[in-house]
């Protein structure tokens, strides 16, 4: 389990090394700079000023080596855009997406364990077909596409704010009633985010449990008298877990690389609609530390669901010679 | 289900193909006195049965975006003119609006049925350079072995689990942020195949890893064969159904990709239609809560991947595949 784990780790940072790496070089390759952020009437003396405030005089390997050599003790540099270091610019914006994440899985995966266990456990055509049709549809229905059609219902009905994640008054609020506010936006991004990923859980959940109910140990629950949702719940369910936690890594990543739009339809303040920012304004060490920051969660969500995979099945324990 | 979602694609084809023809107006024709005009209503009744006609539609407030229609005059329908099948008076300032206007005032089921070209050139063209590139790596890797194998499948893992969002993004961040529309189209398809070939690529590998061992590929061999020609004409075709699985699942990826890309102002620009471009003006729409047929190009995205998801699963609930 430590070979695994160790391995695990140094895999992640290899890879946060690589995808900021490669982000700060594109970025910084690109034409155009932070010094056009000044306009086409700054002085000479003042854009070689700037340029050299940030580094940007210099050569790009030169450039990076510095980033890099700063990186590695967690010095990701100055944001132009926010005038502040990085890191305390990064830190909340990770954490915004780590919550709409979390709030999302949570979400995709209660109900869609419900909803597919309800619709492969047999009888009740009625809810069942009506579960399959909703699950086809929403299969077809990417984090963009939700992201959009909430907002306009929100818009229109006015059940619940159509964006941002706090209302503009929130910096005065006390804790308990700043949860509150965050509890009452989180829902149209959350629910546009689990909605398609749902449908996915849905399908491999009702899958899994149709195998598990012929086998005959379900049967020979059956046969000692144990009724049926127990029969359901505490016997067969736990065995047709196993598909579900398979993909769950995959499935984090989906949900990363959804938020971003999400994050972006519906202003909320997260990693994506930063570094989104930061793309525009050519910010590069913003660019690069959202890309570290963004792999970074990645590779954490990734472990966890592998972790949990080896927790749920014993083959996979044996397998990394656990 | 699945002859329902292999029509509906066709039916998507044809319309890009024959889309000039199609669309009652031009896309780039903004009409000036019809902002977000809802879609024109056409009517075969006026006190008793008659040739399809349309109403004009009056702005009462350019504020709020109000319309009367007047129903004092009507407007008949023009079929089979000036190489369109079927428009309204576009010159007397009654277009036919099948799906109303956008914010400019030009005509959104002439945009969609345009825009379709684009979008669906892009992904094609992205797909089939993934599943190529995807097969050739993952066919040099399963039937080269050993340390070409190794280096090819690390890569294909690594890229594999790169968040692919955040790379698109740093990659298009390497070009200006206006570029001409031929530009973002190449640069577009590029960054897409770099994204999408390592899924085809692992499956590929292993198809043919276990493919190689068999009796046909050393009789091949043993008949002089060349290693290009055996992977080429005896090993691939064998992955062939592998190919053809991975490349539906890529093609709805990467219409979404664009729709992102577009969308957010990093795909092609505002004046070209294409439905991530369209998006846009569906987000104004969404925020203010008016004028719904805005959001006419989700709604033809979400037909796209209805029917590729109908056409290879069908009504039978085959495997899914979470795709990013």
């Amino acid at each position: 389990m430590r070979a695994f784990l160790v391995r695990r780790v140094a895999f992640a940072l290899v890879l946060v090394a690589c995808a900021s790496s490669t982000a700060f070089l594109l970025t910084r390759a690109a034409p155009g700079d932070l010094a056009t952020l000044l306009g086409p009437l700054a002085k000479a003396g003042e854009v070689a000023a700037l340029r050299e405030r940030f580094g940007l005089d210099q050569p790009i390997i030169v450039q990076w080596a510095h980033w890099a050599s700063r990186a590695v003790r967690l010095d990701l540099g100055e944001s132009f855009l926010y005038n502040r270091p990085v890191i305390s610019v990064l830190g909340p914006a990770a954490l915004n997406t780590a919550i709409l994440a979390i709030v999302a899985l949570t979400l995709a995966t209660a109900s869609g364990i419900f909803l597919g266990v309800v619709s492969g456990s047999g009888g009740r055509t009625v809810a069942r077909t009506v579960i399959r049709l909703l699950s086809a549809l929403c299969v077809s229905l990417p984090p963009l596409l939700t992201s959009l059609i909430f907002v306009f219902i929100a818009a229109r009905t006015g059940i619940v704010p159509a964006g941002g994640m706090s209302s503009a008054s929130a910096g005065d609020l006390s804790w308990a009633a700043w949860l509150a506010d965050v509890a009452w936006h989180i829902p149209l991004p959350a629910l546009a985010l689990a909605l398609p990923i749902a449908a996915t859980f849905e399908r491999l959940q009702s899958q899994a449990l149709t195998e598990v109910v012929d086998q005959p140990f379900v049967t020979a629950a059956r046969a000692r008298g144990v009724p049926g949702p127990a029969l359901i719940w505490r016997h067969a369910w736990p065995a047709s877990l196993r598909p579900i936690c398979a993909v769950l890594g995959v499935a984090i990543g989906v949900l990363l690389s959804g938020s971003f739009v999400v994050e972006y339809v519906t202003t909320w303040p997260g990693l994506g609609r930063l570094m989104y920012e930061a793309l525009r304004a050519r910010d590069i060490y913003l660019v690069a530390g959202c890309a570290a920051a963004g792999s970074a969660l990645l590779a954490c969500g990734t472990l966890a669901g592998d972790l949990l995979l080896a927790a749920v099945d014993p083959r996979v324990r044996e397998e990394t010679g656990a | 289900m699945r002859r329902a979602g292999i029509g509906l694609l066709a039916l998507v084809g044809l319309v890009a193909i024959l889309a000039p023809w199609v669309a009652p107006n031009a896309p780039d024709r903004a009409f000036a006195d019809l902002f977000s005009a809802p879609p024109t209503a056409v009517h075969v009744w006026d006190g008793g049965p008659r040739a399809p006609f349309i109403y004009r539609q009056r702005m009462v407030s350019r504020l709020e975006k109000r319309f009367e229609t007047v129903v004092t005059e009507r407007i008949p329908l023009r079929w089979f003119d000036g190489g369109r099948l079927v428009t309204g008076a576009p010159d007397a300032g009654v277009p036919l609006l099948l799906l109303g206007a956008d914010g400019y005032g030009r005509d959104i089921f002439a945009r969609l049925v345009h825009g379709s070209r684009l979008t669906l050139a892009l992904a094609l063209i992205a797909t089939l350079g993934a599943t190529l590139l995807g097969g050739l790596v993952g066919g040099v890797s399963g039937y080269a072995g050993g340390r070409v194998d190794l280096l090819l499948s690390r890569v294909t893992e690594f890229v594999l689990v790169l968040p692919a969002i955040y790379v698109v993004l740093a990659l298009r961040a390497a070009l200006p942020l206006v570029v001409p529309p031929r530009t973002v189209f190449l640069s577009l398809a590029g960054i897409f195949v770099v994204l999408g070939w390592p899924t085809v690529a692992r499956g590929v590998r292993a198809i043919i890893a276990s493919e190689r061992s068999r009796d046909y590929v050393s009789a091949a061999e043993a008949l002089g064969a060349g290693s290009a020609r055996v992977l080429l004409r005896h090993l691939l075709p064998s992955a062939r159904g592998h190919l053809l699985m991975q490349a539906t699942l890529l093609l709805p990826a990467f219409i979404l990709a664009e729709a992102t890309m577009s969308y957010i102002g990093l795909g092609f620009p505002e004046a070209t239609p294409t439905w991530g471009t369209m998006l846009q003006d569906a987000a104004n729409a969404a925020l203010l809560g008016d004028a719904p047929w805005a959001l006419a190009p989700a709604g033809a995205i979400f037909l796209v991947v209805l029917a590729v998801n109908l056409a290879v699963q069908g009504a039978g609930r085959g495997p899914v595949q979470l795709d990013r």
